[in-house]
């Protein structure tokens, strides 16, 4: 079986020609040819977009907007992403992360995706040619969506508001035991006013922890007050088994590692 | 299945060929070409034994298709000595017992390649870090870690 490569100036042409049985769309290659050199012969045709306008990033107003093939290696160096870029560096290796793009870990399966975590916890909107969309709605629908992804967008969170973790056995770099992004804003007083915070291999696809994010309400981060947040953390997950860890295992370790990051 | 064109730059020769459309760039160096000092380890992304550098950048050949590679500047290990010398980044893993099986040695080198010529007095920090998506099974590292932070020396020495 082989694979055959269609390469177009623009999504919207591609778009057409992703709809046919078998196509898949080519990013960065770290999922797509990974999964051909796997022997997954599901997949007989690639399509390609080379609009240099989506490996763009902008930052204006406080607003983000990342084409979506913009790679993990140019969060990381972006002198304005500077609160995203432990999220950028998370995701593999040097040569990974010059490969790896925004638009491709959106469709990560987990282990993987650990940027789309923080996506998540940054509300992003995730655009296509179609229109915007939440990502929460987004991820939802992921398995069945056609449309080529061309940007996302969200709001620059401040170094100190956004905070990221990945956790995995390997140092220094490891598929992931889990990754949790928090975005918290604080009142004068200390206390959390508001919460949203992604988990990474606790489902199939980022999920957040809603329960965690009520509990945090109204809260310092101090061990003590973030206690029922950490229990509430488990509420609504599946993590996945792998080789890395069990279901079990990731749901055990979740606690300790939000608490550390949220008392950081 | 209809061949496609390719033409890039390979370790500073012009190189044309047909490929098969969908062929990676490491079937393409290595069964096309005849560059075989990228190695198929996992073909997965895993391991970086097929790393090579594309316009500058480490990248997995193993995971990149031949044909997004038109008009690339492509540089692998094989294209390192010049006139039978070692580069200093050969020798320093020859000296310092980096290498063992030698199978992951095309893709560290590489890999440490684009560190130093980003970072020419790079710690050791910086190291681990630009070796951190290699894999070896041989060494358990520190010979690699010692053999790139000797490289950095020699070339500072040089430069100086």
């Amino acid at each position: 079986m082989s694979l055959v490569l269609q390469t177009f100036s623009s999504a919207k042409d591609a778009n057409a020609a992703l709809q046919a049985p078998g196509t898949r769309y080519l990013g960065g290659g770290t999922l797509v040819v990974r999964a051909t050199n796997e022997g997954d012969v599901s997949t007989s045709s690639l399509v390609r977009v080379t609009d240099p306008g989506l490996s763009q990033i902008a930052v204006a107003g406080g607003k983000v907007r990342l084409g979506a093939s913009v790679t993990m290696a140019a969060i990381a160096s972006h002198p304005e992403l500077a609160a995203l870029a432990p999220a950028g560096r998370a995701v593999g290796g040097p040569a990974i992360r010059n490969m790896a793009t925004v638009g491709g870990n959106l469709f990560a399966p987990a282990p993987y995706g650990d940027f789309a975590v923080a996506l998540l916890a940054l509300d992003a909107t995730v655009v296509t040619e179609g229109g915007e969309t939440p990502i929460e709605t987004f991820l939802a629908g992921r398995d069945t969506s056609r449309a080529i992804v061309t940007a996302v967008g969200f709001s620059l969170p401040t170094a100190e508001s956004f905070r990221f973790l990945k956790v995995s056995r390997i140092k220094p770099k490891g598929v992931s035991v889990l990754s949790i992004a928090a975005l918290l804003e604080l009142a004068a007083d200390g206390t959390v006013s508001s919460a949203r915070i992604a988990l990474g291999c606790m489902a199939d696809r980022p999920i957040r922890a809603t329960a965690a994010e009520k509990a945090l309400l109204g809260c310092k981060l101090t061990p003590r007050e973030i206690a029922p947040a950490l229990a509430a953390a488990g509420e609504g997950i599946a993590p996945i088994t792998d080789p890395i860890a069990s279901a079990w295992y990731r749901a055990e370790v979740l606690p300790v590692h939000l608490g550390r990051l949220l008392s950081n | 299945m209809a061949k496609v064109p390719v033409q890039f730059t390979l370790n500073g020769s012009e190189k044309a060929e047909f490929i098969e459309s969908g062929t990676t760039l490491l079937n393409a160096l290595r069964d096309k070409i005849g560059d075989t000092s990228p190695k198929g380890g996992c073909h997965q992304g895993t391991c970086g034994a097929c790393s090579v550098i594309i316009d500058g950048e480490l990248r997995l050949s193993c995971l990149t298709l031949a044909e997004t590679c038109n008009g690339a500047d492509i540089k692998t290990t094989a294209g390192l000595a010049e006139g039978g010398v070692l580069h200093p980044l050969q020798r320093a893993f020859l000296d310092a017992f980096a290498t063992q099986c030698g199978f992951c040695t095309p893709g560290m080198i590489m890999a440490a390649k684009v560190l130093l010529d980003r970072t020419p007095n790079p710690s050791r920090e910086d190291v681990v870090e630009a070796l951190s998506g290699n894999i070896c099974r041989c060494t358990g590292y520190e010979p690699i870690i010692q053999a790139v932070l000797v490289a950095a020396r020699a070339n500072s020495q040089n430069a100086a």
